[in-house]
């Protein structure tokens, strides 16, 4: 011990700019602070506060990104980059976030909330029934912040190990958050079973192809892993089994085929706010880590990987679009969908140029605002037993609420890509950037793939407006203030990126450099 | 006048009937005849401005007259850019005079739908779709941004979708996916080419830009030129359609109701007829020619193959529309012959077909309300019933057929003029398509007209009453311009032909007037 103690001068403990990480710091010192309120103030007191909290932090926290713009820095010991994509992403994750807040913090449409009072207590016994008509929990709040926490760390972490640990930060809450739901139980717990063996594997993988990796280069740094990758004199082996591992990690969580397959059932599973969580920030964070270790890390020169990922965008696109489809569930579908959009976010990526991290980002931005504002539509259309999420059961919805239809429509013609919506506008950024970079079958199976997609959208449309209802269609709930102001939020930026976009397209451009 | 050319005519055409979808649509549902007033304000008031900007438009003046500009995206050089030539003159007078007609034709429509219960349907939306669709065909026409047309093309398909999908007949829903789905791969191919002109563009010019007038001085490979040739081809091949993209719009016509497929056939087609000619001949010359030979055969194949189904038809309104796909080839033909004359030919008729198949949809369309259905067999005699109505569709279809006399006879002249000095063969078969023209419109209108009357023909209570003031008001124009430009069609034509001109010469084809001259020596 005592010899320990004496060392301790020769440990130099790094710089820290406490500044640059202060959105992150905001969030986690928030979510903390929720905990000790789950534990400390009485029941009753805590809805209002928790929800005061979260949205609280996350505008704070939103605030200081916007402060921080245009620093360009290393910090913590090179450990976390503040630079243009880490800011703007970031202040993606935290808008996306504060959107998806409004969704959960919603009690009206479901009194109660879309959450269990007690997730613990089994299905069907005497205490489930009981509790089904409490308020639900309150830790959902601090959980929800924690992720957005480690989501914020996992865009601006500037080593694997710190990717890693950002990594687990935001997927251990959300697991949990995928078991929540108030209604249909069993297969709430079973996405969050399903989200949590197969996210373990992956993480798994994620970590020994980090070891691998600092086997190959002796450093986890993304700026030592680039020198290395420069360096013809080391071992290709350990870094193509490390590249590809730590891939599978990153591609399992933007959900690219072959890594896709929890993403249908845990979309179904989870509370639907928490589905637009993960459909909105996961895929936000986990594009910029792409991004930032493709980008950054990896360098197109020994080992050419673009082949690959290719062939994978191509194979997500195309699973996503076709298995679409197919669907007859409303949130499996935006479930495939979602899939397909990580296709097309990939295509951006491996465009490899500045254009291709503006489209990118980009991209997930306006991809985020759109699911959000889908998914809080999807809370609005419930029968007696909750959410109707059936597509037969969403036949001649257009008859009976005409706005909450022409909303979705619009909504599902963005998904589509059709102009003066931000799917258009997100898909000609990520296509041009691939174009320019002489990507031509990338766009191609892309705009193909975008065809096939349209038609389970249309169908949707057809359901609403062209069939005529049926006698059990489901009641639409008049939206809360909560999901009222978050749905009014997504909307407005889905027209908004799609008519104007210069604004947003020029930060992104002007955010598209890292530095390492 | 002079002072009139610098007055904002085409942004203010694009910005009106949106306003008037965005007024109609926000009427109260309680009161359809206030919607339907307004929607037809709006449509003459476009009309008007049409007829003002006609005035001030100078046929001896610059190729692209009215031409405004403002920034949009400035970091991807897409401006919202308007200018007109005299072929998108042209289309928009079509549009400026057929949508008010079709708003008068489609009065009811929206109440009593085919197929479809009464009383279920919103008026004002109906209306507001008809007065958006004017808007985002004005668009296409007026736009000289590239992505602003590609906007506009897309856009396009959203209107017709719920026109055809939430008011038309049996079958409707069927077809308004197709209609939209076809379209929606014909425009993403056309998102790529357009993507690759930009991407080109940023390479020579240095700035990556969307203008029309810019991306036309380009200087593109052969090979290049010939992928793009074709992401745009299909897009309008699909639209105008084409043999073998036509499937769809039997569908569509057949089941949107009269008014929409009148503006389908009518305007929204020649979209894709129009975007051969101010996209594909100027952008991409050597491409253009490479392809020529492919296209006038699959533009004959059409112009046969469709009338031979057209014979086949039961389905008043699938009949009209396979006729169209056979005058679509005829256009096509036109086009890619690369004379001024057949360019002339197949502008004009663009124009007519407008006239005449519009005219033909839109009394189809009264028949079919009176009857309560669109099969030949239903039908029988009417002209014993409805003597005036069967008058009006025996007008429309001789134009149909190109009597001389009516206005689609001197296109269709000029078309097969101008292609026989360069390829007397496409021309000679093309004829026998007319032939076929005469066969199926007269045994249409003989067997629905003419003969035994239809003992059930007397029960459908519609059948008792003859054109009435609104529908005469409706036919009136449309007949009138029908003649008149048959017997005087050159005001039309000295607008179309320095237009259609500045294109062959943008194609680098040498006058093809002396060259036709030459082989009669």
């Amino acid at each position: 011990m005592a010899t320990r103690l004496l060392a301790a001068p020769e440990l130099k403990l790094p710089d820290i700019d406490y500044p640059a990480l202060a959105p992150m710091l905001v969030l986690f010192g928030v979510a903390c602070v929720g905990v000790l309120v789950e534990a400390f103030v009485p029941r009753r007191l805590r809805y209002r506060l928790q929800v005061s909290l979260a949205i609280g932090g996350l505008v704070a926290a939103l605030v200081m990104v916007i402060v921080s713009s245009g620093r360009e820095l290393t910090t913590a010991g090179a450990a976390i980059a503040v630079d243009g994509p880490a800011l703007f992403l970031q202040g993606a994750v935290a808008a996306l976030g504060l959107v998806a807040m409004l969704l959960i913090a919603d009690r009206t449409v479901e009194p109660g909330g879309a959450f269990v009072s007690q997730a613990s207590v089994a299905v069907g016994t005497t205490a489930d029934r009981q509790q089904s008509g409490q308020p639900g929990a309150t830790e959902v709040y601090p959980l929800a912040l924690f992720a957005l926490g480690g989501m914020m760390m996992f865009v601006a972490a500037n080593d694997l190990l710190t990717l890693f640990v950002a990594l687990e930060v935001f997927s251990l809450p959300l697991y949990l958050l995928c078991g929540l739901a108030r209604r249909r139980r069993l297969l709430s717990q079973e996405a969050a079973v399903k989200y949590f063996l197969l996210g373990a594997f992956s993480s798994a993988f994620f970590l020994y192809g980090v070891a691998l990796l600092y086997g190959f280069a002796g450093t986890v740094q993304m700026a030592g892993l680039r020198e290395a990758v420069g360096d013809t004199g080391r071992n290709p082996t350990l870094l193509v089994l490390g590249l590809s591992m730590l891939a599978v990690g990153l591609l399992f969580k933007a959900a690219a085929v072959p890594f896709h397959v929890w993403t249908p059932d845990v979309y179904q599973g989870a509370p639907t706010p928490i589905t637009a969580l993960m459909a909105a920030c996961t895929k936000v964070a986990a594009f910029g880590g792409l991004l930032r270790v493709f980008v950054i890390a990896f360098p197109v020169g020994a080992l050419d990987w673009r082949p690959v990922l290719v062939v994978i965008a191509i194979a997500t696109m195309l699973v996503g679009a076709i298995l679409a489809v197919t669907q007859t569930d409303i949130k499996r579908l935006l479930a495939y969908s979602s899939i397909a959009n990580a296709g097309y976010a990939l295509t951006g990526v491996l465009a490899l140029n500045r254009e291709g991290v503006a489209g990118t980002m980009f991209y997930v931005v306006a991809y985020g605002f759109a699911v959000l504002a889908a998914f809080g539509i999807v809370t609005l259309v419930r029968d007696p037993d909750g959410e109707a999420t059936h597509l037969a059961r969403w036949a001649g919805l257009g008859r009976r609420s005409p706005l909450l239809a022409a909303l979705f429509t619009f909504l599902m013609l963005a998904f589509a890509g059709i102009p003066l919506t931000s799917g258009f506008t997100s898909k000609f950024a990520v296509f041009s950037a691939a174009l320019g970079a002489d990507q031509v079958a990338l766009v191609i199976v892309g705009v193909l793939s975008s065809a096939i997609l349209a038609f389970p959208y249309l169908r949707v449309v057809v359901l609403m407006y062209l069939s005529e209802p049926a006698e059990d269609t489901p009641t639409v709930s008049v939206p809360g203030v909560f999901t009222a102001t978050a749905l009014t939020i997504g909307v407005l930026a889905t027209a908004l990126l799609g008519l104007a976009p210069g604004v947003v397209l020029d930060i992104a451009s002007q955010a598209a450099g890292f530095v390492s | 006048m002079t002072g009139m050319r610098s007055f904002p005519f085409l942004s203010l055409l694009t910005l009106l009937p949106l306003a008037g979808a965005v007024v109609v649509a926000t009427l109260p549902r309680g009161k359809p005849k206030l919607a339907k007033l307004t929607a037809l304000g709006f449509s003459l008031a476009v009309t008007v401005l049409t007829g003002l900007m006609w005035a001030a438009y100078s046929t001896t003046g610059d190729r692209f007259q009215f031409r405004e500009s403002y920034p949009w995206i400035p970091r991807w050089g897409v401006s919202f850019t308007f200018a007109a030539d005299g072929i998108a003159l042209v289309m928009l007078a079509l549009i400026a005079v057929l949508t008010p007609v079709v708003i008068l034709a489609s009065w009811h429509d929206a109440e009593r739908p085919e197929g479809g219960e009464p009383g279920r349907r919103s008026v004002p939306a109906f209306f507001a779709l008809l007065l958006a669709l004017e808007c985002t065909m004005i668009g296409v026409f007026a736009a000289a941004d590239v992505f602003l047309f590609l906007v506009f093309f897309e856009a396009m398909l959203v209107p017709m979708y719920f026109l055809i999908g939430s008011f038309g007949g049996a079958r409707r829903q069927y077809a308004a996916v197709k209609f939209f789905l076809y379209s929606l791969v014909g425009s993403l191919l056309m998102l790529v080419a357009v993507i690759g002109l930009w991407v080109i563009s940023a390479d020579q010019l240095g700035q990556a830009t969307f203008d029309w007038a810019k991306l036309a001085e380009l200087d593109i490979a052969e090979g290049t030129q010939r992928w793009l040739f074709l992401g745009f081809f299909v897009a309008f091949a699909v639209k105008a359609p084409f043999f073998p993209f036509h499937t769809w719009l039997p569908d569509a016509g057949g089941a949107a109701p009269a008014g929409a497929a009148a503006m389908l056939v009518g305007v929204l087609d020649k979209v894709g007829t129009f975007g051969m000619l101010r996209y594909c001949l100027p952008l991409f010359p050597e491409a253009s020619r490479a392809f020529a030979p492919m296209v006038l055969v699959i533009a004959l194949i059409g112009v046969l193959y469709a009338a031979l189904l057209a014979v086949g038809q039961n389905d008043l309104k699938r009949l009209v529309s396979y006729t169209s796909i056979s005058h679509f080839g005829l256009i096509g033909i036109g086009i890619f012959a690369f004379t001024s004359q057949a360019g002339t030919g197949a502008v004009l008729y663009m124009v007519n077909h407008g006239l005449a198949t519009g005219l033909l949809f839109l009394v189809v369309g009264m028949l079919v309300a009176r009857r309560g259905s669109a099969l030949i067999s239903d039908f029988g005699g009417a002209g014993k019933l409805v003597p005036v109505l069967s008058g009006v569709f025996f007008i429309a279809g001789l134009a149909s057929l190109s009597l001389p006399g009516t206005a689609p006879f001197v296109s269709e002249f000029l078309v097969l003029l101008g292609t026989f000095g360069v390829n007397p063969w496409v021309a000679v078969l093309a004829t026998f398509g007319i032939i076929l023209a005469a066969g199926y419109v007269l045994w249409m209108y003989q067997r629905t007209m003419q003969g035994t009357l239809n003992p059930t023909l007397t029960e459908a209570r519609g059948m008792r009453r003859d054109l009435t003031r609104r529908e005469v008001v409706v036919v009136a124009p449309l007949v009138a311009l029908i003649l008149l430009l048959g017997a005087y069609p050159k005001p039309v034509i000295d607008v179309i032909e320095p237009a259609v001109q500045a294109t062959l010469s943008d194609l680098g084809v040498s006058d093809p007037v002396p060259s036709s001259a030459k082989g009669g020596k």
